[in-house]
């Protein structure tokens, strides 16, 4: 076998894995791999305009196809900005393999030009990673991290490589055997629990399914699966932020999102349920709500590919480790073959419809032309007028995430991206760019605060160049929606730091960037509006000026229990003590 | 507002890990990130092709953190193995120091009789000073120590724990 150039082997690994996108940013300490990847005929290397904005745009075309998204960017600073984007990646378990340019072996250590300690820095926000010493170790390494990225519990895999390393040149050795020497997850579930869990359901009377991310990640199939499941036993259902979209908000089993914002009959229903049966979940305290009121009647099953989110947070009755898929069709082949019948679970279903009778996530509105837009209706209208095209929609972190969380629509998986565990600001718009680029003819929304749209700004260049027709849906409020609610229930409405202001003017910015720029005043103006976004060819921006001081409700504060629901502006206090004020 | 710690136990862990770099910051810090206590840690490679290592940790806990504390370890990439020592029945423990006390007359002449009751060898020695070589139970040492105190204490030196099942079978 003939020598190559370690730059020549990753971008060779890169091929044999199957990588056709690459989202990343020059530099020094990756020239050589830039180089190697120059007019490259398989891969399409997409360059942001900020390396946080490649690893969301990574997140996004990972999180939108199922496949790991991959991030190249240099030393130093190029590292360091993407710590955010990486660690994003762990908390919501995103497959992300990130190789960054190092500073020369030679020079390790020695404060080099552009020289950071990226494994120091990146060791507890990876799942693993590498510092790559030896270009003989590179093929192995690159077919190791894709293994370990997209294997168990997904995560991000950063690799970090010396220029020297790139520059060197060996054998590019493909392992016979792809995966790693002694990291072995768990995958198929054990058949005595799955057993179990048969006989648990089928004696139930108030089950509900608590669903989470999990199911996403575990291919289209778990999702299908689990509306098999949920069908054969007549059982409600909810699910986490992380999760929407795995099951159908049509099906009449569906209750909404649980938590801190979700719907009351979902929180009431794990609250009154004998069993809660958690899949892909990991009870984490947007979830759970005070935990010594945590569900306090049920049983718990949790289903989970990683064994240390049993027991972490909430003890559970039967803990099956595996891929949620498979323990999922398990349970329904032990359902079937046990000749198990939906049990008449009526009491159930009234008590849940008394729960659904409150309508929660109704709000007061004025429905006259020149009436100001209730954030929550935009978030309708705009499911309204999209959904039969099977949209993607990303968003940003704050009001408008929770409450497209509640108002639009998902009947299928992989079509909802959001920032849940780490909750960045700043995700959504590259997110939508990486989502565009994987899906070039499907319609891609990112609902956007304006606060948190201008942490990624810069991306409108790379829609730009790339001619991406990314839509952008800003529910402008003119505030930190987020911030400011909290200090309305914590801290008597003393709006500090939280008003969004010196906002650009969006539609003049959109005509900077070449793209078309809307504005929305007036519920009179919402249809239309959104009606020309989707007919607007290229990337759009529409400032939808909605109600400023509109409030997020449903709400379980922060160390409440879900029967304590804030359902209504005027429940809201202004005023807690210090054990609440200090709960995140 | 006050910030609460709950009671814990104390149990040995054996680790087997990849003898690699970084796989030590790893673990440390997996328990520095997620406020678990390390009593005292000690690592040594063990295999003959210097490929695997084993890393020894006591730590503290109530019990459903030291599950979760085997659990996060078990799920890091370079783990191999992870053994609760305590759990797995009896274990034998051992740890080293090197004592170091300087004196002259009755000081002196005590250090010595004292380590000898504790079976310590003399492995240093000049006109003024003894470095005295004790192992076992931390216990034992914790006592030794205390008493070199009162016979003119430099310095000590200790390895933290090492641990291994009883009976034939690997834990
Ligand atoms: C990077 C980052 N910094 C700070 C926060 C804290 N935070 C959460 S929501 C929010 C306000 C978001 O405002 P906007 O984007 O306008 O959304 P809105 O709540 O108004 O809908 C802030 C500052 C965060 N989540 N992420
Ligand atoms: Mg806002």
């Amino acid at each position: 076998m003939t020598e190559m150039s370690g730059a020549d082997m990753v971008v060779q690994a890169l091929v044999d894995l199957g990588v056709d996108t690459v989202f990343g940013y020059p530099g020094g300490a990756v020239l050589p791999i830039y180089d190697a990847l120059f007019k490259h005929p398989t891969i399409q290397h997409i360059l942001v305009r900020h390396e946080q904005a490649a690893t969301h745009a990574a997140e996004g075309y990972a999180r939108s196809t199922g496949k790991p998204g991959v991030v190249l960017v240099t030393s130093g600073p190029g590292a360091t900005n993407a710590v955010t984007g990486i660690t994003d990646a762990l908390m919501d378990s995103i497959p992300m393999v990130v190789l960054t340019g190092q500073v020369p072996t030679t020079l390790i250590g020695t404060d080099a030009f552009q020289e950071c300690d990226t494994v120091g820095i990146t060791r507890h926000c990876t799942k693993h990673n590498y510092l790559v010493m030896d270009p003989a170790r590179l093929g192995p390494i690159m077919h190791e991290a894709f293994y370990i990225a997209t294997h168990g519990r997904p995560g991000p895999v950063v690799i970090d490589i010396p220029k020297n390393v790139q520059v060197a040149t060996g054998k590019y050795i493909v392992p016979d055997m792809i995966e790693h020497k002694s990291y072995r997850p768990q995958v198929e579930p054990d058949s005595a629990a799955i057993a179990e869990a048969v006989a648990m359901i089928a004696a139930s009377e108030r089950p509900v399914f608590y669903t989470g991310g999990g199911v996403i990640n575990a291919g289209p199939d778990a999702s299908a699966a689990l509306r098999q499941l949920v069908a054969l036993t007549g059982a409600p259902i909810t699910s986490t932020l992380m999760g929407l979209g795995a099951f159908p908000c049509d099906d009449d089993k569906w209750l909404g999102m649980l938590g801190m914002h979700g719907t009351y009959e979902s929180n009431m229903a794990m609250n009154r349920a004998d069993l809660i049966i958690a899949v892909g979940a990991r009870f984490d305290d947007r979830v759970t709500g005070r935990l010594d009121a945590f569900a306090p009647e049920a049983k718990k099953i949790h289903i989970d590919i990683d064994r240390s989110s049993v027991n972490k947070i909430v003890p559970v009755d039967l803990a099956i480790v595996g891929d949620a898929g498979r323990a999922l069709d398990a349970i329904i082949a032990g359902w079937q073959t046990a000749g198990h019948k939906p049990r008449d679970l009526g009491e159930w279903w009234r008590r849940i419809d008394g729960w659904r009778a409150t309508r929660c996530l109704d709000f007061p509105e004025k429905k006259e032309d020149a009436a100001e837009i209730m954030p929550q209706r935009a978030v309708k209208a705009l499911y309204d007028a999209t959904h039969a095209m099977d949209p993607i929609i990303t968003t940003e972190v704050g009001q408008h995430q929770m409450w497209a969380a509640q108002h639009f629509g998902f009947r299928g998986p992989n079509r909802w991206l959001t920032s849940g565990g780490l909750g960045t600001m700043g995700y959504g718009f590259p997110a939508a760019v990486g989502a565009q680029i994987a899906h070039p003819g499907r319609l891609v929304i990112c609902i956007a605060g304006e606060a948190s749209l201008q942490m990624n700004i810069q991306e409108m260049g790379t829609v730009s160049q790339y001619r991406l027709p990314v839509k952008i849906f800003i529910l402008n409020n003119q505030w930190m929606g987020m911030v400011r609610q909290w200090q309305e229930l914590t801290y008597e409405s003393r709006y500090s730091n939280s008003y969004s202001d010196s906002l650009p003017d969006f539609v003049k910015l959109a005509d900077a960037y070449g793209w078309t720029g809307l504005r929305i005043d007036n519920f009179g103006e919402l249809e239309d509006g959104i009606q020309t976004m989707i007919n607007t060819p290229g990337p759009v921006i529409v400032d939808c000026r909605v109600a400023q001081l509109a409030n997020c409700f449903p709400m379980i504060p922060s160390g409440a229990a879900h029967t304590d629901m804030i359902l209504q502006p005027s429940d809201v206090t202004g005023t807690m003590d210090d054990e609440a004020k200090a709960l995140v | 507002m006050k910030i609460q710690t709950e009671a814990g136990e104390r149990h040995v862990l054996a680790i087997t890990v990849d003898n690699e770099a970084g796989v030590l910051a790893k673990i440390t810090g997996l328990f520095t990130a997620r406020g678990y206590n390390i009593e005292s840690l000690t690592v040594a490679d063990i295999s003959s092709d210097h490929a695997l290592s084993r890393i020894t940790i006591v730590t503290n806990g109530p019990p459903p953190i030291i599950d979760q504390i085997i659990a996060q370890l078990d799920r890091l990439v370079p783990v191999h193995k992870v053994t609760d020592l305590t759990d797995a029945g009896a274990h034998v423990e051992r740890e080293i120091a090197l004592v170091k006390v300087a004196g002259t007359g009755d000081k002196r002449i005590e250090a010595l009789r004292l380590a000898d009751v504790f079976r310590a060898k003399v492995v240093d020695t000049t006109i003024t000073s003894f470095i005295f070589e004790i192992t076992g139970a931390s216990e034992k040492i914790d006592r030794f120590v205390a008493l070199m105190r009162e016979c003119g204490l430099v310095e000590v030196g200790r390895t933290g724990v090492v641990a291994i099942a009883r009976g034939a079978e690997a834990a």
